[in-house]
């Protein structure tokens, strides 16, 4: 994992400080809100529904067991014992108080985290693949290439006031794990010969016009790669629409000149920034690389898993993914249990989470962007024992991509911004859905929810989307069927009119009995739905 | 009715004008008429709240209820989370709400 040089610490440290000092002239009045709410939202400090939140940055997911342990410190000691991790690969703490908050941002520091650029319209934390550095079919690591972008897009001044917030993803499989196309700009790592380079795909995202991101060049060399996306970033801040929130983002812009007018203006910008030397020194990408480089596994190991229990035989076929190096396995840890909240997790659990990391995982853990966690580096010989103590923990739900594993938004019950409450839908689905063997018929199934039209949820990127809507002061839900975040990347389509939440549970219900009916040998149900359409879906849901 | 709330500035907990001061009980609240907006300008300057806004409200035989689902979460709580609500003993609360 990346460490902290003196430089990175000593900003960390200088932005906790300054923090400290406006926190304290607010609270003694001499800051006004309107002074004051862009200030805290630079430091992640939002206001929510019943109090201040904090959403913690965890730089493309990537954490240690002492950072994590730190979390579970948070959770108790200044929140009410618990963390969400997000969408976004971070972490949100849902009941700070303001004077707190100084003093929690000068406690992580000392683990090397903070809350800077977690807000804002400025380049928000770089996400990447969970499994980066231990898939067995990846073209190289991209976490040295997401750190490199995450010290180039911290504090940079010249796109600190974008039009609008601006999300990076860099992926280097084929396999999209990480809904790369569905970003501000992704980067997918690709091999041209002996070169290391990239394909970039701009104007993608969800929100309120969702857009999956067009390829605009199919490689750009590596050291070419900052200066590319210094261009890309500049016709954006040049041209973005600052006059109206709702179309402000890039993927507007690249929408309303067209992808080859976009991609011509950053070729021209391009051109003018290559001869300026502001290519990062390769050396610098020479230093980050080291800290990712292979931990020291054990050689020699067995790949046999005794698979004699059978409620550990059913989690390890669907939480346990291949690791590149023999012996090893990838464990996927699931924060959907039946009924549960996605994504919340115990302080008792991160304690735990963070124990597992630092005795069976080489010290390190992932949070995906489907508001799981990832034990990266784990010996098959351990995998038993960790079964055991997640299952102690009620963290053993076997239900990865499967309709269990929903995505959820915190909705209505906590965001100032949503519509609907989308957790109690998604514990009403992960309780109708609850049979294993049910979800396990059910295969694949990618199930989204967001309580409003900013998508925190993906809702758009769900096999089945739920959008949660007001309609005259009630909830409503919109269903969409057809979306994806993967490789194959597409946009749900709204079935018709909406429901009621007990409504919606029922229409998926249908839904998932047409994809049994219809399904032919070995498609999952996205795969049906793109050979049959919407039709008899449609016809199922509303008769 | 009108009734005002906001978020108290230090601990962030949703709060409702009482008449004489703030309560973080929305059963509390005091009718403000049209002196909503002259309220929020006087306690906002005073730093006692933040982000406050007049809502509709009305009585009822469990009291005050306000008018929307989102400000009927902010009285109450999360309905996920019963034990971190107002009335955590109170199994049904969320019923409340919807």
């Amino acid at each position: 994992m990346y460490r902290y040089d003196s430089y990175d610490q000593s900003i960390v440290d200088a932005r906790v400080e300054e923090f400290r000092d406006q926190v304290q002239r607010r609270l003694a009045g001499h800051l006004t809100e309107d002074q004051f709410k862009p200030l805290r939202l630079m430091n992640g400090l939002y206001l929510q529904l019943h109090a201040y939140m904090l959403r913690i940055a965890i730089p493309y997911g990537t954490l240690s067991a002492r950072q994590m342990r730190k979390l579970g410190e948070v959770a108790r000691k200044y929140d009410r014992g618990y963390g969400h991790f997000t969408t976004r690969t971070n972490i949100q703490f849902n009941w700070i108080k303001l004077a707190d908050a100084p003093d929690i941002l000068a406690e992580l520091a000392t683990v090397e985290m903070h809350a800077i650029q977690t807000s804002g319209n400025c380049i928000r934390n770089i996400s990447s693949d969970q499994y980066a550095g231990v898939a067995a079919d990846e073209v190289t690591d991209p976490r040295p290439w997401a750190e490199l972008l995450r010290q180039w897009s911290t504090f940079h001044p010249e796109f600190t006031y974008l039009p609008r917030k601006f999300k990076i993803c860099v992926i280097a499989t084929a396999e999209d794990r990480s809904a790369m196309r569905l970003h501000d700009i992704g980067l997918k790592l690709v091999k041209r010969g002996d070169e290391i380079g990239a394909e970039v795909y701009a104007g993608g995202g969800m929100g309120r016009t969702p857009m999956v991101g067009p390829q605009i060049r199919d490689f750009v060399p590596e050291d070419e790669v900052i200066p590319y996306l210094e261009a890309c970033l500049r016709v954006y801040n040049r041209y973005g629409r600052r006059d109206n929130k709702f179309k402000a983002r890039i993927k507007i812009l690249v929408h309303e000149l067209g992808v080859e007018e976009y991609k011509r203006q950053v070729e021209e910008e391009f051109a003018q920034m290559k001869v300026l030397g502001l290519n990062p020194p390769r050396e610098e990408l020479d230093r980050i690389r080291p800290f990712f480089a292979n931990p020291a596994y054990e050689q020699g190991l067995s790949d046999e898993i005794d698979r004699g229990d059978p409620a550990f035989a059913l989690w390890v076929d669907r939480q346990v993914a291949t690791h590149r190096q023999p012996g090893y396995a990838i464990v996927n840890i699931s924060l959907k249990p039946v009924g549960g909240i996605p994504g919340d997790a115990s302080a008792d659990q991160i304690d735990l989470i963070a124990d597992l990391a630092e005795h069976y995982s080489l010290d390190e853990l992932r949070v995906t962007h489907a508001q799981n966690l990832v034990l990266p580096h784990v010996k098959k010989a351990d995998l038993y024992a960790i079964w055991q103590k997640l299952d102690e923990a009620g963290l053993a739900e076997a239900n990865l991509d499967l309709i269990g594993d929903i995505i959820a938004c915190p909705g209505l019950d906590y965001c100032s911004l949503a519509n609907a409450r989308s957790i109690p839908l998604a514990q009403k689905l992960s309780e109708r859905f609850a049979s294993p063997d049910r979800q396990k018929d059910l295969g694949e199934l990618k199930l989204k929810i967001s309580g409003c039209i900013n998508a925190c949820g993906h809702h758009h990127a769900g096999h089945i989307g739920i959008l949660g809507v007001d309609r005259k002061g009630v909830e409503n839900f919109q269903l969409l069927l057809g979306g994806s975040g993967a490789e194959d990347a597409s946009l749900g389509q709204i079935t018709g009119p909406g429901f009621s939440e007990d409504g919606v549970v029922d229409a998926i219900e249908k839904v998932t009995d047409i994809y049994l009916a219809e399904r032919a040998q070995g498609e999952r149900f996205l795969d049906t739905y793109r050979r049959i359409g919407m039709k008899p879906f449609k016809e199922a849901i509303y008769g | 009715m009108k009734i005002l709330t906001g978020n108290d500035l230090g601990t962030g907990d949703v709060i409702w004008w009482a008449g004489d001061g703030w309560s973080r009980l929305v059963g509390d609240s005091a009718d403000v008429g049209d002196r909503g907006d002259e309220l929020v300008r006087a306690e906002e300057a005073a730093q006692r709240v933040v982000g406050a806004y007049v809502i509709d409200a009305t009585v009822t035989d469990e009291g005050i209820r306000p008018a929307h689902i989102k400000d009927r979460i902010r009285a109450l709580g999360p309905t996920v989370r019963p034990d971190l609500s107002l009335k955590p003993n109170d199994a049904d609360a969320g019923n409340w709400v919807i």
